[in-house]
């Protein structure tokens, strides 16, 4: 039979998976041949009944409830999220009193200033943490996440190497801090989560900058849910954050550290 | 939820069992939202989630059961075979309302009704269905021209009937 070549494409032709050329080409065959055209007209009628058919199964609004509820934050999880906020207030006041213990020699305006970077900080964190989608490049690859920022930020900076460290890296996403661009990038540790900022040190204003006696001063203690760290290096100013141990903190800065 | 209506649906239609659809379902997203970021940003996500469902159906006692007895000349490389004229099923299609072709289509084994669900319900691409299955697109082509061969000589004793 002269259609048989034809028809042993005909579902291929009628999924729609033949090349561009080749449907156009069973388009012109399929509306001059009868019989092409009939065994078509067939074929797209058991698609049809296939689909109406295969559409059978509903889930109840019980089970639909069930697994929203098993996915979706539990309530216990708002009352994390409301700690995880009172802390973060708590660090924003804990910080401001040891800060003002430790450099009693700043000005009332600078403290005030640190304490905002602190809170904005805290914040960022927090809310990223919180956030249903935390990451918008997701990878535990340096090599796609650090790509992913080309054109995002006026800057490059580099990512360390965590193999042999306790650390993954799960993403990052853009940030702002007083109006400056910079990365956020989140990393795991044993469950825990650290946020670490970097920025250009230059572009954030001058009422932001922190004096570099605090540069190498982890600026938390046993006391606070979360530890921070913060140092300028190469024109970049870094914050590590989360609530992971103190040394935790201190090992990944100093990865970053090394690094850059 | 994405997919969550059609996902229940196409578990049902592996399990034939609603409760154990249910478990399935809720499997894949516990199993989904564990993994996610296993899933590459980019890919094809519809792809990603019915895979992680069928992975688990096939590791769950129905799966490996139902797997278990499949015909043995299922990936050959036969011929796909151009189908008969059926004018007289499609009037059969018509009449039956679907009632037939749901019975068909349960005593299809496993590999043939996922992928004509994949396929017709899901309208799924030959390349999301290759990678849904993990299945190279020649198979997927050849599977589905069997498995709809293999409806067609299901619904013929109720042509014959009818």
């Amino acid at each position: 039979m002269v259609c048989e070549s034809w028809k042993a494409k005909l579902d291929t032709y009628l999924d729609g998976e033949l090349p561009e050329q080749e449907m156009h080409t069973f388009d012109a065959h399929v509306r001059g041949c009868p019989s092409c055209s009939t065994d078509a007209l067939t074929r797209v009628q058991m698609k049809r009944t296939i689909q109406v058919a295969g559409k059978r199964f509903v889930p109840s609004t019980d089970f639909r409830r069930r697994i929203e509820r098993s996915i979706t934050p539990k309530p216990h999880r708002s009352f994390r999220l409301g700690w995880m906020l009172a802390s973060a207030t708590a660090v924003v006041v804990v910080i401001a009193t040891l800060t003002s213990t430790y450099v009693g020699s700043w000005s009332g305006r600078d403290q005030a200033s640190r304490d905002r970077v602190f809170s904005e900080i805290a914040d960022l964190h927090v809310a990223t943490l919180a956030s249903s989608s935390p990451v918008d490049v997701i990878s535990t690859d340096r090599h796609t996440v650090k790509p992913w920022f080309q054109g995002k930020i006026p800057f490059a900076f580099s990512l360390p190497e965590l193999q042999n460290s306790e650390f993954s890296l799960l993403g990052g996403r853009m940030t702002y801090l007083d109006q400056t661009p910079g990365a956020h990038l989140i990393y795991d540790v044993r469950k825990h989560h650290i946020s670490v900022f970097v920025f250009q040190e230059r572009s954030l204003s001058l009422s932001l900058k922190l004096p570099a006696s605090m540069d190498e001063n982890s600026l938390s203690s046993k006391q606070l849910p979360f530890n921070t760290e913060t140092w300028s290096q190469g024109g970049l100013r870094y914050f590590v954050i989360g609530d992971a141990s103190a040394a935790d903190i201190d090992s990944l800065a100093k990865l970053f550290k090394a690094t850059s | 939820m994405p997919h969550f209506d059609r996902l229940y649906n196409f578990a049902c239609w592996l399990t034939h069992d609603r409760q154990e659809a249910e478990d399935l379902v809720q499997e894949t997203y516990v199993k989904a939202l564990k993994g996610f970021s296993s899933f590459q940003p980019g890919t094809n996500f519809r792809a990603w989630i019915y895979k992680i469902l069928r992975n688990a159906f096939l590791t769950s006692r129905t799966g490996l059961k139902a797997t278990a007895t499949l015909p043995l000349d299922l990936e050959g490389e036969e011929e796909i075979l151009p189908a008969v004229k059926e004018t007289p099923e499609s009037i059969l299609l018509q009449r039956s309302d679907g009632q037939f072709v749901q019975q068909a289509l349960e005593q299809l084994p496993v590999p043939y009704r996922e992928v004509l669900l994949l396929c017709e319900v899901e309208e799924m691409s030959y390349q999301e269905i290759s990678a849904t299955l993990a299945i190279p697109m020649g198979t997927v082509m050849s599977r589905l021209s069997r498995a709809r061969k293999a409806l067609r000589n299901g619904l013929r004793p109720q042509f014959q009937k009818g």
